[in-house]
């Protein structure tokens, strides 16, 4: 793992604001492996354009925010479930 | 509205308008910002590709490294407002890779490893304007910088200038990579101040 | 689901800077105040946006030094090349304004009821939300037994150090300090390692619960220790601040 690595505690406060409720304990599972965590454990990176959340086990994109004229995209698409 | 906090500036400085395009703050750092973990790809097991055109072309490290190299000087522009200026890169040219390829396509999405992709029109890869770099300031790429090799694209926003680039696939229509599927801009000319689709 | 989390506004709130203390020469913990906060966990943290005069905006996540009850504060060390930082630790003054989010955060919380024995591992600043934890277990009566092991590049720039001598009833204090250490210095002086944790951390059969935060790679490094060790991993949990160019 990268030294800059962060997890899913540093974007807490943004998802939270992004879906109304505190999510770093919500239960997610990765579509390409199968693996379970709660967000807080998940690998995040924050290159300034946006923020990649991805799975430390397989290291596949689990979810992207890219925040563009005020507007924020989230994007799901490497999560099978999140509750 | 926010409250302003007082006394409080950004840490980069501005810099001469005809210097860097519009909007840029110049800094000395060279910010280490990815979307994923660092790949370390062996180099007796890296290559570099270009398919989409008549044949598929490969080559491997010391294949790539017994093309002929150019150096250059570039200032680098990343649409999150930093430029830094006269860094030193030594690469392969596009000309000489894409040389090396019979086609007719228009477009290019660059494929790195990790998984991250960029597009680039052709015309904006030929004429000098592009290399596939593997030294930097004088020494080999650091990893988290894009090394073995990355593509530099400089008069592109950096985002374009994809790390550790590995393929380049020819194709008809132009579409989005990576960040570009996100609303940054499909093409991304700093000097037009192309940050987002629509600009 | 999230149990009884405290749940702040959604947004950034205003707040006004309060009273300023150095805690060393690079570490500062500012008062906030925020109106109607709605109080916070031990072990979270809020974001903070900047906006300079010319609109510029920056923000960052600082981990929460109070113990819920406590008016809110924050402690920030300084980065030598940062820009929120330097502003937080130098600039800001009392009666400055900023914007916070939160609190923030439902895993890296503990209350008596999360149980223990605790292990509470730090690494630099990462001590911030560890000492809120300590406050907090004090402040509640509770009697769940803590070590917090805690480690910084010399005496220098231990944080909280006054508070953390007199460590309350069933707390234990182990420093380790990595870069230079005071000439009569007889602990630890070494970066964690197996070894230093076989040494401190609770048997496993005691049931653990250990909570670690700090740079990303000390935290990386002592999660897979203590899972080493026999720690469930469930049982070890991370917060990671990224690189702070120590």
């Amino acid at each position: 793992m990268d030294d800059l690595t962060l997890d899913g505690n540093a974007i807490g406060g943004m998802m939270m604001e992004l879906f109304g409720t505190e999510m770093t304990t919500a239960v997610v599972t990765c579509d390409n492996c199968g693996a379970v965590s709660q967000v807080a454990e998940l690998a995040v990176y924050r290159p300034d354009l946006g923020t990649v959340v991805r799975c430390r086990s397989c290291d596949s994109v689990l979810m992207v925010f890219a925040t563009v004229r005020g507007v924020t995209c989230v994007d799901l698409m490497g999560v099978a479930s999140m509750t | 509205m926010s409250p302003v906090s007082r006394g409080f500036r950004r840490k980069r400085e501005a810099a001469p308008a005809d210097r860097v395009p519009p909007g840029q703050y110049v800094t000395r750092d060279f910010p280490v910002l990815s979307a994923g973990p660092t790949p370390h790809t062996a180099l007796s097991k890296w290559t570099f590709s270009i398919d989409g055109g008549r044949e598929p072309k490969s080559w491997t490290w010391e294949e790539f490294r017994a093309l002929p190299t150019e150096t250059l000087t570039t200032d680098i522009h990343c649409v999150t407002r930093w430029s830094k200026l006269d860094t030193h890169w030594e690469g392969v040219s596009l000309d000489v890779l894409l040389g090396a390829v019979e086609y007719d396509a228009g477009y290019v999405l660059a494929f790195s490893d990790g998984g991250y992709t960029t597009n680039v029109p052709v015309a904006d890869l030929l004429g000098g304007k592009a290399w596939v770099a593997f030294n930097y300031e004088g020494a080999p790429l650091g990893a988290e910088h894009g090394g073995p090799a990355r593509l530099l694209v400089p008069h592109l926003y950096f985002w374009k200038s994809a790390k550790w680039v590995r393929r380049l696939q020819l194709r008809d229509t132009d579409v989005p990579g990576f960040w570009e599927n996100y609303g940054y801009h499909i093409y991304g000319d700093p000097w037009r101040e192309q940050r987002y689709a629509g600009d | 689901m999230a149990g009884t989390a405290v749940r702040g506004r959604l947004s950034w709130q205003t707040a006004t800077v309060g009273p300023v203390a150095d805690e060393t020469p690079k570490v500062r913990t500012l008062r906030l105040d925020v109106p109607d906060w709605p109080g916070h966990r031990a072990g979270q943290h809020v974001d903070i946006r900047l906006t300079s005069d010319d609109g510029y905006q920056a923000e960052r996540a600082y981990s929460i030094a109070s113990a819920p009850g406590e008016p809110l504060a924050i402690t920030v060390e300084r980065l030598d090349d940062g820009e929120v930082s330097p502003y937080l630790t130098e600039e800001a003054r009392p009666g400055d304004m900023l914007e916070v989010r939160g609190p923030i955060g439902g895993y890296f919380v503990w209350e008596p009821g999360s149980g223990g024995p605790l292990l509470l591992a730090a690494g630099g600043s990462g001590v911030v939300p560890l000492r809120a934890i300590l406050r907090e277990r004090s402040r509640t009566g509770s009697s769940v037994p803590a070590r917090l092991l805690y480690s910084s590049r010399s005496w220098e720039d231990v944080i909280y150090s006054s508070e953390l001598d007199v460590p309350p009833e069933g707390v234990s204090v182990i420093h380790t300090l990595t870069r230079s250490q005071p000439p009569s210095w007889k602990g630890y002086a070494r970066r964690v390692d197996a070894q230093m944790l076989a040494e401190v951390a609770w048997p496993t059969a005691d049931r653990p619960l250990a909570y670690v935060c700090g740079p990303t790679n000390f935290v990386e490094s002592v999660a897979a220790g203590l899972v080493g060790l026999g720690y469930p991993a469930g049982r070890v949990k991370t917060e990671r601040f990224g690189a702070t160019g120590q």
